[in-house]
């Protein structure tokens, strides 16, 4: 990597939304399973594909969808990208959204971050502190 | 010939090219390139006992694993920076030394048949070497390390196999904790408790495995290595930092040269390349490939049970089981068709093979059926009635060194055992006997016998170091040992006609090839090679 660039890594491994609402169940339902299965919720098992998009300076520069993992599609959607930039002040821009029931992006963080050559920032996403984080 | 095998022709020539222009360095007995997978061996144990030191002092928190590794190399060079780079060195010297035995084998079509068991096993332990150095160098948690550790994280990562990408082991400082250097430890250490035990099996069938190079060649290598890590000592890169990108590194070209090779291409790439060239390894043995030689058979009638055979045999293909002719205690040879190499060597090493018993046919107790004992001494024996006078050489070789056909001259009468190792020495003494002037062997060079134990049984049967022996006392001018590989014609040549030479010298001073015809006390024949 040229010595007047920086780099930026986006990652994060993040279960989305579940793919469709629980339903209760009713009591002729519930009879009908065995007494050890009664849960009063139906709920589905498969989760929401997680689907970012990454804004530099006003420019798209990334998009993905993320599938959940697992053969029922019930794990984590994992993202791992990086791409360089020219060191200096951008304006970045960041979306995702982590449920398919919603149309646009429940997540959003726009940051003006400044670049020293070679640094690298990661972008992540946790939802216990506060969803997309810059570090 | 196909355009392949021409290939492969050429590149073995090359290669044999290269092997013998070290012999006038090392000499043919410690020439390198014929003990690659000793020195394997010895690379192997030198990082060992190095890497014990440095466990010693390794600490494997976050912040103890770059400083205690780097105060070796700036505190302590004299002892542990000096191991250090010892460790480090012979690592490198491991991989290419079991490189160039892979390439070695290869072109000498090594992988087939009776081998390809050695062949089969050889090839994990290319990958536990690989696994075990890549870490090795995680473990200085420096900036090479950091992109080393990185990058590998994004290779494997390429496979759908992880639920969390192993990537974010890496991402930043926080990302980092004491047990990964913990694993890391306890990997750099656990896959080489494996390949030990991969080389273990890699030798299994071989007897008398060299798992150690001659001394001479051991404290060469050792030396070296000491040298080279006294006049350019390993050291660390600045310490890992995960929020800057490494800067200029200086790679380990040996285990690293991958890494590059993804970002110029892609990880499936490298994926590609070493799941690829790993099945073509795997499955050479399978492909096809020229029909097994008929294997040693045994005659229970001449067989006494000696074990000369069993001690012999390079392959371990023989095993000794009672006799069926019931006697307490008499034993009989078997051959495990599965492991007989086809060589020969142990009917060379079979009493019964001399060719002095009287008995019109001569069967011996172990033979091969596509060249028997019995047929060799009619060969022989014609060959000796088409010389003229005294003035004769007979030529034992095999078809694996120098081709005979190349030798010319009424007065040579030239035989191309299967191996030289299946030479009878009592076949020399037959030879001269039977009017021939003098006796020349010859077979693949010192220490390079196809066969592993060729030349070196028969060094030692002519010189009465090793059973059967010879038992007459030829004159130094009457028996030579000319070892030419195939290619060398032209200087066996020239060992046939010094040969000529010497024996007209002798002629003139009247002295018979057999100085003492019933001597028991046996000499050393002339220890010459066609290479002076």
């Amino acid at each position: 990597m040229p010595a007047d660039q920086a780099l930026i890594k986006l990652s994060f491994s993040h279960e989305g939304k579940l793919v469709s609402a629980c339903r209760q169940r009713s009591a002729e339902e519930l009879a009908k399973l065995a007494p050890n299965m009664r849960a009063p919720m139906d709920c589905p098992r498969g989760r929401s594909p997680v689907t970012v998009e990454i804004d530099l300076d006003g420019t798209p520069v990334y998009r993905h969808v993320a599938k959940p993992s697992g053969l029922s599609e019930d794990g984590a959607s994992t993202v791992y990208h990086r791409f360089p930039v020219q060191s200096g002040e951008h304006r970045l821009a960041i979306r995702l959204n982590d449920d398919a029931r919603n149309a646009g992006f429940n997540y959003r963080r726009e940051e003006t971050v400044n670049l020293k050559p070679g640094k690298v920032l990661v972008i992540d996403f946790n939802q216990e502190t506060g969803g997309i984080t810059l570090q | 010939m196909s355009a392949s095998s021409s290939n492969l022709s050429s590149a073995l020539i090359a290669y044999q090219r290269i092997e013998h222009s070290f012999d006038s360095a090392f000499g043919a007995g410690l020439n390198p390139w014929r003990h690659l997978g000793a020195l394997g061996f010895l690379f192997f144990w030198i990082v060992a006992l190095t890497g014990l030191y440095l466990y010693v002092v390794l600490d494997t928190s976050v912040d103890g694993v770059y400083r205690s590794i780097n105060w070796l190399s700036r505190e302590q060079w004299y002892l542990g920076g000096v191991l250090r780079s010892l460790h480090r060195y012979a690592a490198d010297a491991f991989l290419l030394v079991t490189l160039l035995h892979l390439l070695r084998e290869f072109l000498l079509g090594r992988y087939t048949g009776f081998r390809h068991f050695s062949w089969l096993t050889g090839v994990p332990l290319l990958w536990f070497i690989y696994i075990s150095g890549v870490v090795g160098v995680w473990l200085r948690w420096d900036q090479l390390a950091q992109f080393s550790a990185a990058t590998t994280a994004e290779w494997l990562d390429w496979l759908p196999v992880f639920a969390t990408p192993l990537i974010r082991n890496y991402l930043s400082a926080n990302a980092v904790s004491d047990r990964l250097f913990s694993l890391f430890a306890f990997v750099h250490i656990g896959v080489p408790l494996l390949l030990i035990f991969g080389l273990w099996f890699h030798i299994q069938r071989i007897s008398r495995a060299e798992v150690f190079p001659p001394t001479a060649l051991s404290a060469g290598s050792l030396l070296a290595l000491l040298a080279l890590s006294l006049a350019l000592p390993v050291t660390s890169q600045a310490p890992a930092d995960l929020s800057l990108v490494p800067g200029l590194l200086p790679l380990d070209w040996f285990y690293l040269f991958w890494q590059p090779l993804m970002f110029a291409t892609s990880a499936g790439v490298v994926w590609a390349l070493v799941i690829g060239g790993s099945l073509l390894l795997f499955v050479l043995p399978v492909l096809p490939h020229a029909a097994a030689a008929p294997i040693a058979e045994v005659h229970p009638d001449n067989c006494n049970g000696c074990r000369r055979c069993f001690e012999d045999c390079p392959y371990a293909a023989i095993v000794m089981v009672p006799h069926p002719s019931g006697i307490a205690g008499r034993q009989l040879a078997q051959v495990i068709p599965d492991l007989c190499a086809s060589c020969g060597i142990c009917a060379g090493a079979c009493p019964s093979s001399t060719p002095f018993r009287s008995t019109a046919e001569l069967v011996t107790g172990i033979d091969m059926p596509q060249m028997p004992i019995g047929a060799l001494r009619q060969d022989v024996e014609r060959g000796l009635a088409q010389l003229e006078g005294r003035n004769g050489i007979v030529v034992f070789g095999c078809d694996q060194g120098a081709s005979l056909s190349r030798l010319v001259g009424e007065d040579l009468a030239r035989f191309s055992l299967i191996c030289t190792g299946m030479l009878p020495p009592s076949f020399v003494e037959y030879a001269l006997r039977g009017g021939a002037a003098g006796v020349l062997v010859t077979g693949c060079r010192e220490g390079g016998c196809a066969f592993r134990l060729g030349n070196r049984w028969t060094e030692e049967r002519l010189a009465g170091l090793r059973e059967p022996h010879l038992r007459a006392r030829p004159s130094r001018k009457a028996l030579r040992i000319a070892w030419a590989d195939r290619g060398e014609e032209a200087e066996l040549a020239d060992v046939v006609e010094d040969m000529r030479q010497a024996l007209a010298a002798e002629r003139l001073q009247n002295t018979e090839p057999i100085a003492d015809a019933t001597a028991d006390t046996i000499v050393s024949p002339a220890r010459t090679t066609a290479h002076g």
